[in-house]
């Protein structure tokens, strides 16, 4: 399981249920389950394989193993990994999506410096994910 | 129109299973004429309605548009949709479907990647998911569907289409259900097969409508609102 290696990480375990607004200032798991608002601004969320979060999202990087019904607003890359089933919008300036994840909505790519550097950022995250099959 | 129901020969796991992990390439002159214009044109609005695609994800995001994605054929699965008709036929519930998919503002869209659901979707939901379509579309906004022709067989394999630049696309063959044991399990079947007439018929609302026709026993056709 990927859980972000930083030093201060706030984790919502299987058994717990959240229903309101959830604000912070550090990076926050969560593996159970999150009903409302999630705010983390400057800080990643992570929604473990077993979360399920219901929620619109506003991170810097957001990854998603579990499932999300809700928009991903990421300041600076949103990432669905193979098991991610995923339903909202994504507005961010890089997006990663592995081969096997399940995603219903629209997807904004927003320049960072203007359109090229979008395209080359979103780019090389895609590479380095090594998503798209044999196509790279 | 040609109908099917049901395989002529009972789905075997195992090779659906290895069929789902082969990757064959076509060309696609349908393809060609929508990367010209993507490539030329900026900020399109495009709804691509196969299996959750990182490569087209990918490839149109690269090129600065927005992609819009939903799995039509794996939504018209929902077992809540069945229904039967006044005459007692099985039937999907078009209304309620289209209370849940497609929803978005009339004329949004530059580009639709309607792929090969016409051929695998019920019946009974293709007439008003093409209605819907031309909704969305803007006025000269374009859609690109498949249709096999008439030499295609019932277990003609359904395909989900990854675009990998220019007029090339991969092919990987699907199965449905979200989960992974779903994956492994049934490959959608053909339904039918539209003849010329009935596709012209299919998209008459449209203003123009151009057919491609591929080696692979199917016929690309490109159409304009």
């Amino acid at each position: 399981m990927d859980t972000p290696k930083t030093a201060e990480l706030a984790h919502i375990g299987r058994s717990v249920t959240v229903k309101g607004e959830l604000s912070g200032s550090e990076d926050l798991f969560i593996d159970g389950q999150v009903e409302g608002t999630i705010e983390l601004r400057g800080n990643n969320l992570t929604i473990g394989p077993h979360g399920f979060v219901k929620a619109h999202v506003n991170a810097k990087d957001v990854v998603v193993q579990g499932k999300l019904e809700g928009n991903i607003q990421a300041s600076q890359r949103a990432q669905l990994q193979k098991s991610a089933v995923a339903m909202g919008d994504i507005v961010t300036k890089r997006v990663a999506i592995e081969e096997g994840a399940f995603f219903k909505g629209k997807i904004d790519v927003q320049a960072e410096g203007g359109k090229g550097d979008a395209a080359e950022h979103t780019k090389s995250e895609m590479k380095s994910r090594g998503v798209g099959g044999s196509s790279e | 129109m040609k109908l099917f129901r049901g395989s002529s020969v009972a789905s075997d796991h195992g090779t659906a299973t290895a069929q789902a992990r082969a990757r064959l390439t076509r060309r696609s002159s349908g393809v060609a004429e929508l990367t010209k214009m993507l490539a030329t044109e900026s900020t399109l609005c495009v709804l691509d309605l196969g299996s959750t695609s990182a490569a087209n994800i990918r490839y149109l995001t690269e090129l600065g548009h927005r992609i819009y994605s939903e799995d039509l054929l794996e939504a018209s699965a929902d077992p809540a949709l069945a229904m039967k008709n006044s005459e007692g036929t099985p039937v999907l519930d078009d209304k309620r479907f289209l209370s849940e998919n497609l929803i978005h503002p009339s004329g949004q869209f530059d580009m639709v990647f309607f792929w090969n659901l016409a051929d695998y979707m019920d019946e009974s939901l293709v007439k008003p998911v093409i209605g819907r379509l031309w909704s969305l579309l803007k006025p000269g906004g374009v859609l690109l569907a498949f249709f096999h022709t008439r030499e295609a067989g019932p277990d003609a394999p359904c395909y989900r289409y990854h675009i990998v630049g220019g007029d090339m696309l991969e092919m990987q063959h699907i199965q449905t259900g979200r989960d992974a044991s779903a994956r492994s399990g049934s490959s959608p079947h053909l339904q039918r097969v539209f003849n010329n007439r009935h596709i012209e018929n299919l998209f008459r609302d449209f203003s123009s409508i151009k057919f491609f026709l591929a080696r692979d026993n199917v016929r690309e056709v490109l159409v304009v609102r």
